[in-house]
């Protein structure tokens, strides 16, 4: 079943995009129809199952607090579309 | 013969003994790279001066190791040090990295060549390259057809002998389908085997860094140099790594072989099914035990892993917002637009599905249906694994349903696009290592046999696969691209 416009548009803010109006009416089908395709799962009874979340044994990975060197600043903006003084420079958030 | 022809230990055999130099076998994959890419396609970026200068350098200094001097590319995933690294998406278009991921710092530190950056499905979302937001890359055996994804320019590169090997992803079959469309040999390690500090994410906990050669001898020394643990990634675990060319030995007697019959069901082509079969009388015929099991779980992985992986997506690919690098939509009067209509831009089609369905399935009331519904199931399906590999040394079955389909074929409805996928994984979602190796034929398009091991016994699928290339030719055929 597709989702409706509304379900649509609230998941392309969750997700920041912008989405056009052709653009909302295929993914309401499409989301739809991969999300029926997902009920299959509920075929199965995973009550009591323990979620594998991660493959490997989860522990934390400790090293030594030591100072290694990194990458310099300019190296680091120089991918950024916009920069001053040596910082990101964004539109007005607030 | 010329020399790009040759295969990694061949060529590594001629620079050790000095009959050539890195330069010429630079030269002669360049010239073959002229020849043919134009058909092909398998690139995002060459950077042939680079190269040369690479290859100069390393006749400078000699022998570093068994990839020094051969020239490679990488899949345009993988970040590279002052070279172009997209991820075949315009969200990334002018992205050059100051750093190298660690695979490509070690094959680096090695000696190797990298000669250029190879296309792919965006972001690794795709099974045909069909995604990249340049070009679609071509099978060789069959210009028409795709070469599967979204390694396809890995794959199809080393087919079409442009390179003697590559590094790809895996993170539902994007090394295993590509290679088997292509009918090289695509090696996925265990998850945790190989670093992933510098590749850019996908689904972190399904995605894993693997090798493309045209023998199995070349992915085991590829192998040795980009395996082990990192500081870097502390989900590449630091246990003990074994010389994986001792796994090249033609002795397979005694080897516990199970195959899947959920692997073996309809939906799955009469002449790959075929191919796979007589693959298996050839294991027995060499003196394995072969024996059919059940995973009964198997037809809940594709939906299991769709949900696991478009949540991790949304989440990773939140970091390209047009703030630190690529695109930025500067018209944008606030912060949030700015990233809205940048992701807008700079995604494609694919990219968003994916996004959205990810997104949907981390949202608030829809997590516990979804989301968790899918990781319980994840362990049903590791358990089914577990429990064959109590009596079995090694799982072997088809790599993809189809062999290899035609270009603008599945670019409708992603559900069917999403079933080429179908194969490979359960073994992502288990998190085992697995591999595919060409088996035969099926129309004049190459069969793929996937063999899947234990978790960190990549050694095992490495004899597996190397007892049955030397008991059969289908490693030697070549495409003919109709040059020379």
């Amino acid at each position: 079943m597709a989702l409706s416009i509304q379900e649509v548009q609230h998941v392309a803010l969750l997700a920041r995009l912008n989405l056009r109006k052709d653009e909302e009416e295929k993914y309401a089908e499409q989301l739809g129809s991969i999300l029926q395709y997902a009920d299959k799962l509920n075929e199965l009874d995973t009550e009591g199952v323990e979620p594998l979340d991660h493959i490997l044994p989860v522990f934390n990975v400790f090293r030594e607090d030591k100072v290694n060197p990194g990458p310099a600043r300019e190296e680091i903006l120089a991918n950024a579309p916009l920069v001053e003084e040596g910082q990101y420079k964004v539109p007005k958030i607030i | 013969m010329d020399l790009y022809e040759l295969t990694l230990h061949e060529l590594q055999e001629k620079l050790y003994n000095k009959q050539v130099s890195s330069e010429e076998i630079v030269k002669s994959v360049f010239a073959r790279i002229k020849e043919v890419e134009d058909k092909m396609q398998a690139f995002i970026t060459l950077d042939e001066e680079g190269a040369l200068d690479r290859a100069r350098k390393y006749d400078a200094r000699g022998n570093l190791s068994s990839i020094a001097g051969i020239p490679y590319g990488l899949k345009d995933i993988i970040c590279s040090q002052g070279m172009k690294t997209t991820c075949a998406s315009k969200i990334l278009d002018n992205f050059v990295p100051f750093y190298d991921a660690t695979v490509a710092a070690r094959l680096k530190e090695a000696g190797g060549v990298l000669i250029g950056k190879l296309n792919m499905d965006e972001f690794a979302m795709g099974s045909s390259t069909e995604q990249s937001a340049f070009f679609p890359t071509r099978n060789p055996w069959d210009l028409e057809r795709v070469p599967g994804g979204s390694s396809g320019g890995s794959a199809a590169a080393v087919a079409a002998c442009e390179i003697p090997f590559a590094l790809g992803t895996d993170t539902g079959g994007s090394i295993r389908q590509p290679a088997s469309f292509c009918g090289v040999v695509g090696l996925k390690p265990t998850y945790g085997r190989v670093s992933r500090y510098g590749v850019i994410a996908y689904a972190s906990s399904l995605d894993q860094v693997g090798v493309f050669s045209r023998e199995v001898r070349d992915c085991a020394l590829v192998l040795n140099i980009i395996a082990g643990g990192d500081p870097l990634d502390s989900t590449c675990v630091d246990i003990e790594k074994p010389d994986y060319t001792a796994f090249l030995k033609d002795n397979i007697k005694g080897l516990k072989i199970a195959y899947p019959r959920e692997y073996f069901q309809e939906g799955i082509e009469r002449g790959i099914k075929d191919a796979v079969k007589q693959a298996l009388l050839k294991y027995e015929e060499l003196g394995a035990i072969v024996e059919e099991v059940s995973l009964p779980h198997s037809e809940y992985a594709l939906p299991a892993y769709y949900l696991v992986a478009t949540a991790e997506a949304s989440a990773n690919l939140a970091r390209f917002d047009g703030v630190r690098y690529g695109l930025r939509d500067f018209e944008a009067e606030n912060v949030i637009q700015m990233f809205s209509s940048t992701r807008a831009a700079g995604f494609g089609d694919e990219v968003k599905m994916r996004i959205m369905l990810g997104t949907y399935a981390l949202s608030s009331g829809y997590y516990d249906a979804y989301y968790l519904k899918a990781l319980k199931v994840r362990r049903l399906i590791k358990n089914d694994f577990d429990k064959v590999f109590n009596d079995f040394d090694l799982i072997v079955a088809p790599t993809t349903p189809t062999t290899a389909f035609k270009l603008g074929e599945q670019t409708g409805d992603p559900l069917t696009l999403y079933m080429n996928d179908i194969l490979t994984v359960p073994i992502n979602m288990a998190g085992l290592p697995g591999m595919s190796i060409p088996c035969g034929f099926a129309e004049g398009l190459p069969v793929g046999m996937q063999l899947i091991g234990k978790p960190f016994d990549e050694g095992t699928l490495i004899k597996a696969a190397y007892a049955f290339e030397q008991n059969t030719d289908y490693h030697t055929a070549r495409p003919d691209l109709g040059v020379k």
